[in-house]
C-alpha cells in the first residue's frame, strides 16, 4: 500500500486543534439537542404527526413513540461523552447512529446542516480526537499523544471546505446572481430589523447580499487556509453567520459553523484555549504534552485512510447527481437534497388530492390537514417524492375505509423564486400506479422557465 | 479578493451603524405596514363589528318583542332582524384574531349544519350550557334558522309552537343573548385595548398582526367561504353532494345573499376598501404592488382581483336557494367552487410567497 506511506500520510501535527474541535463539537451538539427538546419540537415533530415521510430505502426508520425522548437523551449524552473524550469511539459511533436515525425519521425536517452533522460525526469516528485532553487519554497513557497524523485534522478542514465551496457553486445560477432571488423575497420582509430594515428594501442592497454571499462561500475556505488572511477570514465568518442568524431562522447552525472554523487556526491558539479550560476544570494539560505521536497499527492505517478517501470521493461526486436527471433541479428536486443547496430557493405550493373510484368515477377531495401537520403539508406540496409517498399513504388509508378501485390524482401548483405559480404534477397521472425509485419522475410537469448556471 | 471581501464586510458594518433612521419624516421606500394595519382596524374591522353588534341588538329587540307578543307579524320582524344580523356577520367572520380567536367566535356563531335533534333535546330538558364547545351545533345563526324557519311546516305552526311552549321562547332568547354577548365582547375588546395592540404589532415575525391576520383571512377564505358555503354542499369533498349542508338550510332562499356578502367582504378586505364604502386605504393589494417594484414579477394584485371577479360572476349564476341549486343545478355550484379554488392558489401560494408569510407558520429551523 504505497499511497498510505507517502510523505503526506505520514506527516504529524499537534493534536490540540483536534481535541479542541472535539470539545466544541460535543458541547454544541449537546446544546442543540437541549434546545430542540426545550422548544417542544420532539413532541411536535415526531410524536404528534400521524404519518411520517421516509427517505427512499429507509422506510423502517420511524419515530419510536414515547421512546423517541430516550433516543434524544442517548444522543445528548453521547454528545457530552464526545466532548469529554470519555469512551470516545463508542460515544461518537452512538452519536452518529442516534443523530442520523433522528434525521431519517421524517424527511419533512431535512436540513443541510443536519446532514452536515451526520457526515462530520461519521468522519470523526475515524479520527483520533480522544488522543489529547480527554478522559480516555488520561486513563490510558498509551493513547495519550501530543501529536496526531496531519490528515486527521485536514479531513475536517476538507469537509468544511466542501460544504462552503459546493454551497457557493450552487449559487452560481441566474436566479441568485441575476434576479437576486430568493433574497428579493426574504430580505424586504425583514423590514422591522433595527437599522437594516429600510436598507433591505433597496434593490442594490439585495444584490450586494446575493453576490457577497456567493463570493463568501467560494473563497472563505481558501482565506481560512492561508495564514496571512486567516484572521480577517475568521472575522468574515463571524459577520456572515451572525447576519444569517439575524435574517433567517436557522437555529444553531451559524454558531456551529463559527466554532468549527477555529479548526483552521494554528495549534498555538488551541493550546491556549485548552490551557484555559484546564485551569477552570483543574485538568493538568501538561500531562498530555508528552511528545508522543499517535500511531496506527500497520493494518489499521491503510484501512482507515481508505475509508476516508472513499468518503471524500463520494462527497465530491454525490452533489452532482442532479446532472443525471432531466429538468431543472430547483423544480424537480431530483438530486436537490444532500448537495449543499443552502437557502437557495423560495418555493411554495398547493396540492389538492382527488380520490377517484375507477369503476364508478365517483370522486372526492382530501383535506390534507386531516393527515398532515402544517409543516408536513408545506413540505409535501413542493416536493414530488413527498407527494408520491403521501398519495400511497392516502391509498392505504381509504382502502382500509372500504373504498374500492382507488385512483389518486393531484392538482398541484408551485411557485418558485417569485415566479407565478404553475401546475406542478401531471393531474392525469394516477399516483397509485407510480412507484418511488431513483429514476426520473416523468409525471412532474416541465418547468416553464429556465434557470441558467450550475 | 481579500480586499474586496474586507471592503464588503466593512460596508456592511458601516451600514449597520449608520443612522438611517434619523429621518423623522420616515421618508423611506419601505411599505408602511402600520398604515395598512390602521386602515384594517379603523376603517374595516371596527366599523364591521359595530354594524354587526348594532344588528345583533336589533335582533335582541325583535326577539324580545316576539317573546312578549308571539304573533306572526313579530315572527316576520324577527326573521328580518335575523337575516340582517346574519348578513352583517359575513363581514366580520374572517377577522378571527384577538378576542374573536380566543372565544372561537366563528365556531359558536355559524357552525352548520345545526343539530335539530340536539336543539329539541335542549329545549325539552332545559339543561344546556351554550359555553361548551360541544354545543356549537346547537347555537348561533344556523340554530336560529331552525328555530325561526324549521320547527313547523308552515308559519302558523311555527307561531303555535312558541305560543304553546315557553321553553322554545326561552331557548330562542338564550341563543340571541349568547350571540350578543360574544359579539359585544369582541367589539369592546377592539374598542378598548386591542386596536392599539393590533396596530402596534407591526413587525415581521410570525406572531405579527399582518402575518396572523393574513393567515386568518386565507383560512377563512379556504375553509369557511370556499368549502363551507359552496364546496361541501356541492359534494367536492365527498362521494355525493350534500344539499343539507348549505348555509341557511331552513330559510333556503338566502344562502346566495349570505355567500355574496361574504365574498364581497373578502374582496373589499383584500383591496382595503372601507366598510362604509367611501374610501380605500393600504391593503394586501397595495402591499403586493409595492413588493412587485422589488421583485418585478407578475402583477399579482390584478391576477387576484381578476380571479375574484370570475368567482363573483360564477356566483351570480347561482339561484338564491343553494339547497335547490345543489339538488338541481349542481354544475353551477361546482363551477363557482372552481373559480373560488383558483384564487386559493393565487392567495396561498403566490401572494404568501411574495409577502414572505408562512402558511400556518411552523416554529422550526430552516437552512
Amino acid at each position: 500500500m504505497k499511497l498510505f506511506d507517502t510523505k503526506y500520510f505520514l506527516e504529524t501535527t499537534k493534536a490540540a486543534p483536534l481535541a479542541a474541535f472535539r470539545i466544541f463539537f460535543g458541547i454544541m451538539m449537546f446544546l442543540s439537542i437541549v434546545r430542540f427538546w426545550s422548544y417542544g419540537w420532539i413532541e411536535k415533530l415526531y410524536l404528534q404527526p400521524k404519518f411520517f415521510f421516509s427517505y427512499y430505502g429507509f422506510e423502517f426508520v420511524k419515530p419510536l413513540g414515547p421512546y423517541t425522548y430516550l433516543l434524544f437523551l442517548v444522543c445528548a449524552l453521547s454528545a457530552l461523552a464526545v466532548a469529554l473524550g470519555y469512551k470516545y469511539r463508542l460515544a461518537i459511533v452512538i452519536f452518529f447512529l442516534s443523530f442520523t436515525y433522528i434525521e431519517l425519521m421524517d424527511k419533512t425536517t431535512y436540513l443541510n446542516h443536519y446532514y452536515f452533522i451526520s457526515l462530520l460525526s461519521f468522519l470523526m469516528i475515524f479520527l483520533p480526537a480522544n488522543a489529547y485532553f480527554s478522559f480516555d487519554a488520561k486513563k490510558s497513557p498509551a493513547l495519550a499523544s501530543e501529536y496526531v497524523p496531519r490528515w486527521s485534522i485536514d479531513s475536517i478542514k476538507l469537509l468544511l471546505a466542501i460544504v462552503y465551496i459546493y454551497a457557493g457553486l450552487a449559487k452560481l445560477n441566474s436566479d441568485w446572481l441575476v434576479e437576486a432571488m430568493p433574497l428579493k423575497i426574504w430580505l424586504p420582509s425583514k423590514y422591522d430589523l433595527p437599522l437594516l430594515g429600510d436598507l433591505l428594501q433597496e434593490t442594490w442592497v439585495i444584490y450586494l447580499f446575493s453576490w457577497s454571499g456567493a463570493i463568501y462561500d467560494l473563497s472563505i475556505p481558501f482565506l481560512l487556509l492561508y495564514k496571512r488572511t486567516r484572521v480577517i477570514a475568521f472575522l468574515l465568518v463571524i459577520v456572515f453567520h451572525v447576519l444569517t442568524r439575524v435574517l433567517f431562522p436557522i437555529g444553531m447552525f451559524p454558531y456551529i459553523m463559527i466554532v468549527s472554523a477555529t479548526i483552521f487556526f494554528d495549534a498555538k491558539l488551541h493550546d491556549r484555549i485548552l490551557a484555559w479550560i484546564g485551569k477552570v476544570f483543574r485538568v493538568n494539560k501538561a500531562y498530555f504534552d508528552n511528545d508522543n505521536i499517535w500511531k496506527l497499527t500497520s493494518t489499521g492505517h491503510p484501512w482507515r485512510v481508505s475509508v476516508l478517501l472513499l468518503f471524500f470521493a463520494v462527497q465530491l461526486i454525490f452533489p452532482f447527481r442532479y446532472l443525471a436527471y432531466p429538468g431543472e433541479v430547483f423544480w424537480t428536486e431530483q438530486g436537490y437534497r444532500f448537495s449543499w443547496r443552502v437557502m437557495l430557493m423560495e418555493k411554495a405550493g398547493y396540492a389538492n388530492f382527488r380520490i377517484q373510484d375507477s369503476e364508478t368515477d365517483e370522486q372526492f377531495y382530501v383535506d390534507n390537514t386531516d393527515f398532515l401537520t402544517a409543516f408536513q403539508e408545506k413540505q409535501m406540496s413542493t416536493q414530488p417524492d413527498f407527494i408520491l409517498q403521501y398519495a400511497h399513504f392516502l391509498k392505504d388509508h381509504f382502502d382500509s375505509q372500504g373504498h374500492q378501485n382507488i385512483e389518486i390524482y393531484v392538482e398541484s401548483y408551485v411557485a418558485l423564486n417569485g415566479r407565478r405559480s404553475q401546475p406542478y404534477i401531471d393531474p392525469k397521472t394516477n399516483l397509485v400506479a407510480e412507484r418511488e425509485s431513483f429514476r426520473h419522475k416523468h409525471w412532474i410537469l416541465p418547468f416553464k422557465d429556465e434557470i441558467k448556471g450550475l | 479578493m481579500k480586499h474586496t471581501l474586507l471592503v464588503a464586510a466593512l460596508v456592511l458594518v458601516v451600514w449597520s451603524c449608520s443612522d438611517d433612521n434619523d429621518d423623522p419624516a420616515g421618508n423611506n421606500d419601505n411599505f408602511d405596514r402600520g398604515a395598512m394595519l390602521t386602515n384594517w382596524a379603523d376603517n374595516i374591522i371596527l366599523p364591521s363589528y359595530q354594524a354587526y353588534v348594532a344588528d345583533l341588538e336589533d335582533l335582541a329587540t325583535s326577539a324580545g318583542a316576539f317573546s312578549n307578543e308571539t304573533t306572526f307579524e313579530n315572527l316576520e320582524a324577527l326573521r328580518v332582524s335575523w337575516l340582517e344580523a346574519y348578513t352583517s356577520w359575513q363581514s366580520v367572520s374572517m377577522f378571527e384574531i384577538g378576542k374573536a380567536e380566543e372565544l372561537t367566535l366563528r365556531d359558536f356563531t355559524n357552525i352548520f349544519p345545526t343539530s335539530a335533534t340536539k336543539i329539541e333535546a335542549n329545549i325539552e330538558s332545559g339543561q344546556y350550557n351554550l359555553e361548551l364547545p360541544s354545543t356549537r351545533d346547537q347555537q348561533g345563526f344556523p340554530a336560529l334558522d331552525y328555530l325561526l324557519n324549521g320547527i313547523g311546516s308552515n308559519d302558523a305552526d311555527i307561531v303555535t309552537v312558541y305560543q304553546n311552549d315557553p321553553a322554545y321562547r326561552d331557548y330562542l332568547q338564550a341563543l340571541v343573548t349568547r350571540l350578543n354577548t360574544l359579539g359585544t365582547m369582541v367589539l369592546e375588546d377592539w374598542q378598548n385595548d386591542y386596536r392599539d395592540e393590533f396596530v402596534e404589532n407591526n413587525g415581521s415575525e410570525a406572531s405579527s398582526s399582518v402575518n396572523k391576520l393574513a393567515n386568518d383571512y386565507l383560512f377563512y377564505y379556504e375553509k369557511a367561504l370556499r368549502a363551507g358555503k359552496i364546496g361541501i354542499p356541492a359534494g367536492v369533498f365527498s362521494n355525493t353532494s350534500l344539499s343539507d349542508r348549505v348555509e341557511a338550510l331552513y330559510k333556503r332562499d338566502v344562502s346566495k345573499r349570505l355567500f355574496e356578502t361574504a365574498l364581497n367582504a373578502t374582496i373589499d378586505f383584500f383591496n382595503g376598501v372601507h366598510f362604509d364604502g367611501t374610501g380605500q386605504g393600504e391593503s394586501l393589494n397595495t402591499y403586493l404592488v409595492f413588493l412587485n417594484t422589488i421583485q418585478e414579477g407578475e402583477n399579482l394584485s390584478n391576477l387576484i382581483n381578476n380571479q375574484f371577479d370570475a368567482a363573483k360572476s360564477a356566483g351570480s349564476n347561482l339561484g338564491n336557494d343553494f339547497f335547490a341549486e345543489v339538488e338541481t343545478n349542481n354544475q353551477a355550484m361546482l363551477a363557482a367552487y372552481d373559480e373560488l379554488q383558483a384564487n386559493v392558489v393565487l392567495l396561498k401560494v403566490d401572494m404568501f410567497q411574495a409577502l414572505n408569510i408562512k402558511v400556518d407558520f411552523v416554529d422550526a429551523d430552516g437552512d
